[in-house]
Parts: C-alpha cells; sequence; structure tokens
C-alpha cells in the first residue's frame, strides 16, 4: 500500500503535457452538478410542503405558556421516578452486556484474518449489517408484540442494535492486528481456540473494553428513549406524565434523565481514558 | 542424516507469481544453512513452505521423513510444534509478559482449551525462565513484550521457539530490522543456541558478509530457483554478484 501510494500522487498531481487531466474536470463537473440539483431540491422542498410559517410565530407563545406550567418541577414523585430511572440504566447495562458478550464470540468468526472459512465471515457480517440497519426504535416494538411490555422488550431490542454495531467495530479491531503476529502463533502449533485467547484477546482487550463503554453509553441514551413505547425504565414514567398533563412531574423526569445521562458519559469518559493507560 | 528433503517444490501464488520453480534440495541434522539472495527471490516462500504457511503448489516436503505438503490440520499442528519459526518483525502478542510470549511455544503440545485459558505446567514454566536465563533476559520477565527494545524482542522469539524444543528452526530475516551491533548478538545466540542443541538451523538473510561468517552451508536463490549451493569458502565474489544479478526478462 505504502509503496504504491507516491506512485498514485503522481499521476493526479503531474499529468503529462500533451494530456489534459481530463478526470479531473469530469470529477468537478460531477460534484458542482450534485450541488446544484441539491440547492434546487430544497427550494422545491420548501415550496412543496407548503409549511405554514405564522405557526412559528403563534407556536412560539404557546410553547412558552407550555414550559410556564412545567415549572417547577415536581419533585414529590421522587421515589418512583428514581425507581424507573435506575431501570433505564439496568435495562441498558443487562441489554449492552448481551451485546457485547455475543459479538465477542461472533467477531471471531467475523474477521476475515480468523475466520474458519471466508463465507461464515461474509455472513456474519451480513447479518450484523442488516440488524444495524434497523433502528433499536423498530426493534422494542418487534420484541414488543414477541414478549409483551416491560424491561425484556426493550433489553432485547438493545441487545440486537449493540450486536450489529459491535460486530463490525469488533471485528475491525482483530482484522487490524499485524497478520505477522497471527502467523508467529500458528507457526508454534497452537490450535484456533489458543491463538485467540492467547493472542487475540489479549491484543484487542482495551478497544474491545472501550467500544463497549461507548456503546453504553449510547444503550442509556436509547433506554430512556425505549420506555416511551412501553418498554419500561424512565421514558414510560415520562410519557404517562405527559399524557395526564402533570406537566410539572414530566420536568422533574426530564431533568434525571439528563442528569443520568450526563452522568453514563462522564463515568464513561473516565473509564475509557483509564483503559487507554492500561 | 537427512532431517528436510525438498523435491520439485512449485509455489505460484494466485495473482500468477511464481515465486519458487522446482526447487530440490536436502538439510541434514544439524546444519546452519543460509538463503541469500534478492527480495523477492523466493527465500521467504521456501522457509513459509516448510511449516505450511504457504501451500506449496506442487512438490514434496519430506520433515524428518514424513511428508507434510498434505498433512492434515492435525498432523500439522504436530509438524509445526517441531519447527521453531523466527520473524522479521519478532511477531510477539505485545500486551503480554516476556515470559507469556516464551510460554507460547508450548502450545503446540497442550490441548486446545488448557492452551486457550493458558493453564501451563510446572515444568513448562521452569523451562521458560531457563530459556529466558540462556537469553540474558530474566529481569524483564515480567515486562511487556512491547515495551522491550527491537533485539530484546528478538531473543524472545527465540525464546519462543526454543520453547518448543523444535527439531529445526526457520529464520525469516531475523535481523534485518535490527542495528549492526544487535544484529551481531542475534545471530550469535541464534547459532550459538542451535550448535550447543543440535537444532538444524534455516535462515534466510540479507547480508552476505554475516552469511559468510556463520553458516555452515549456503544457498544462493535467484528468481525461484537455487543457483548456488556449497560452503562459505566456495561462494566466490562473482557467485555472489550472479545472485544478486536481476536475470534479463524475456
Amino acid at each position: 500500500m505504502k509503496e504504491n501510494m507516491p506512485i498514485n500522487n503522481n499521476i493526479i498531481t503531474s499529468p503529462s503535457k500533451t494530456e489534459p487531466p481530463r478526470k479531473k474536470t469530469k470529477r468537478d463537473r460531477f460534484l458542482t452538478g450534485i450541488l446544484i440539483f441539491g440547492g434546487l431540491f430544497f427550494i422545491f422542498s420548501l415550496i412543496q410542503l407548503n409549511l405554514d410559517y405564522s405557526r412559528l410565530i403563534s407556536g412560539t407563545s404557546k410553547l412558552f405558556s407550555f414550559v410556564g406550567h412545567m415549572m417547577p418541577p415536581d419533585f414529590s414523585t421522587w421515589e418512583k421516578v428514581i425507581g424507573a430511572g435506575l431501570e433505564s440504566l439496568q435495562i441498558a447495562i443487562v441489554g449492552t452486556s448481551i451485546g457485547v458478550v455475543l459479538a465477542l464470540f461472533l467477531s471471531f468468526l467475523a474477521a476475515e484474518n480468523l475466520s474458519p472459512h471466508r463465507t461464515i465471515s461474509w455472513m456474519i457480517k451480513g447479518i450484523a449489517a442488516f440488524v444495524r440497519a434497523i433502528p433499536a426504535l423498530i426493534w422494542v416494538l418487534i420484541f414488543i408484540v414477541a414478549v409483551g411490555m416491560g424491561p425484556f422488550p426493550g433489553i432485547l431490542a438493545l441487545a440486537f442494535n449493540s450486536l450489529g454495531m459491535l460486530v463490525k467495530v469488533f471485528a475491525q479491531s482483530i482484522e487490524e492486528i499485524d497478520d505477522g503476529v497471527l502467523e508467529a502463533m500458528r507457526s508454534t502449533g497452537a490450535s484456533w481456540m489458543q491463538v485467540i485467547f492467547q493472542g487475540v484477546i489479549p491484543t484487542v482487550l482495551t478497544a474491545y473494553m472501550s467500544w463497549s463503554i461507548f456503546r453504553l453509553e449510547i444503550d442509556f441514551r436509547y433506554a430512556t428513549i425505549l420506555g416511551m413505547v412501553g418498554a419500561g425504565g424512565i421514558g414510560w414514567e415520562l410519557t404517562s406524565a405527559m399524557r395526564m398533563y402533570r406537566l410539572e412531574e414530566a420536568s422533574f423526569i426530564i431533568l434525571v434523565i439528563f442528569l443520568m445521562v450526563f452522568t453514563v458519559e462522564v463515568t464513561g469518559n473516565q473509564l475509557k481514558k483509564m483503559i487507554q493507560r492500561i | 542424516m537427512e532431517i528436510l528433503e525438498i523435491q520439485n517444490l512449485t509455489k505460484i501464488y494466485k495473482d500468477g507469481t511464481t515465486a519458487l520453480r522446482d526447487i530440490s534440495f536436502n538439510v541434514k541434522k544439524g546444519e546452519f544453512a543460509i538463503i541469500i539472495g534478492s527480495s523477492g527471490a523466493g527465500k521467504s516462500t521456501i522457509l513459509r513452505s516448510i511449516n505450511r504457511l504457504v501451500q506449496p503448489t506442487s512438490g514434496s516436503i519430506l520433515f524428518q521423513n514424513k511428508e507434510i505438503t498434505t498433512s492434515s490440520k492435525g498432523e500439522l499442528r504436530k509438524i509445526r510444534r517441531e519447527m521453531g519459526m523466527i520473524f522479521q518483525g519478532f511477531h510477539l502478542i505485545k500486551r503480554v509478559s516476556v515470559l507469556k510470549n516464551v510460554l507460547h511455544g508450548r502450545l503446540g503440545y497442550m490441548n486446545s482449551f488448557k492452551g486457550a485459558i493458558g493453564a501451563f505446567s510446572k515444568e513448562d514454566e521452569e523451562a521458560a525462565w531457563s530459556l529466558l536465563e540462556r537469553v540474558g533476559l530474566t529481569d524483564q520477565a515480567y515486562k511487556r513484550a512491547g515495551e522491550l527494545s527491537g533485539g530484546q524482542q528478538q531473543r524472545v522469539a527465540i525464546a519462543r521457539a526454543l520453547a518448543q524444543k523444535p527439531a529445526l528452526i526457520l529464520a525469516d530475516e531475523p535481523i534485518a530490522s535490527l542495528d549492526p551491533t544487535t544484529s551481531e548478538t542475534i545471530m550469535n545466540y541464534l547459532y550459538q543456541i542451535c550448535h550447543e542443541d543440535g537444532i538444524t538451523c534455516i535462515v534466510n538473510l540479507h547480508q552476505v558478509e554475516v552469511a559468510k561468517r556463520y553458516a555452515t552451508r549456503i544457498l544462493g536463490v535467484q528468481q525461484g530457483t537455487i543457483i548456488f549451493d556449497g560452503s562459505a569458502t566456495e561462494l566466490s565474489d562473482s557467485e555472489i554478484q550472479h545472485i544478486y544479478q536481476k536475470k534479463l526478462v524475456v
């Protein structure tokens, strides 16, 4: 790769004099075309969607009075709200953990430099891409139908959604390992399992830990939202409070969500820094 | 006594490059054979065919009178553990301790599960310690392999290869990424240990001078064929020129 680069650069930066750099102008024209098309489509959409801008003005005052009704936050139900918040955290932790463990095993089969067969690698990567493409919110609706309301569908949805992402990034971490290192292990007569446990896992461990924590942060944010469609946790409390116009309670719940998400992110960042120092 | 008999070995890579053309040579027990030749001549392919990191296209390799080009996965593990390999890039597990890296040489002798969880036996651990003493790294045993200098890492790699109690050591450009002084240390360790333990050794080298100093036998490779096979004294300047001269492509 590295050896090829200067050659490629040469072709781009110093085209021969007899032949004008036709490729470049072609590409420029293409990009300009896309830019013009994008601008026109934007204007067309503004007109075609027929937005009523006067609603923006009346809406603003409504918004302010709504926010006014939310004040002051009602702390009286704190036990229930904090309990629900903790449930969201539990959903996130359990869901992420299941995703991490499954992704850990699948990544050994998915990484091209480790997979027993290329077809297996492509299949697992394909399934992971499919699972990843479906948003967590759709997954939770599917699982609510399957197993009913409550934390369980939330956990399953997060586990699946995490799995889709983690298989990809875990496999990439493995694929970044120098081939020579794996060859050296194999040439001692080590078996596939021994190469993984003695060579691959120690090498990718910190990367895996960082990714898992990053994923937990995402999953906790999801967990608060997933509750709104019936997957348990603090989101559910927020939806019920809003539906019953207990706006002071709703503002307290939003405050709790904000504080928890913030805390999880800050803690996660600290942990990631600590891991990097290992 | 022949430890290795290579006959009509040919390797054509998937992209169509012919790396080895009908190569035949034998290696006797206890030889310290050095293969020289310019980059791309096929030196690495020869070594890597011997422990089947590369699958030869045709030909036969007898190792201790056993055909290895067709052996099954299970048999291959048993063959590979008899051959230690040392690489230009050391290829240790950098995040793991030096001692553990040496113990990795024992994996081929353990059942898959025991090896995976790292349940090395007392004897293996003692052996690893004495190997570290031999390469002068006892005080670094608990350091991570990645913290060591290049020369030290290569000594760990030698200890790992020795932990396999090999009959044969394959060294693929073991000093190509080291400075001259360190290179000499590494070559001395390699030569002395192989000599003392009666291990046969095949080394790929760039440096003709170094080759001449250590080799009991020199093989000159050019464009996938062996064009010189003899002792260091037989290797004349014109032969060297011949080996490093590119053949004209017709």
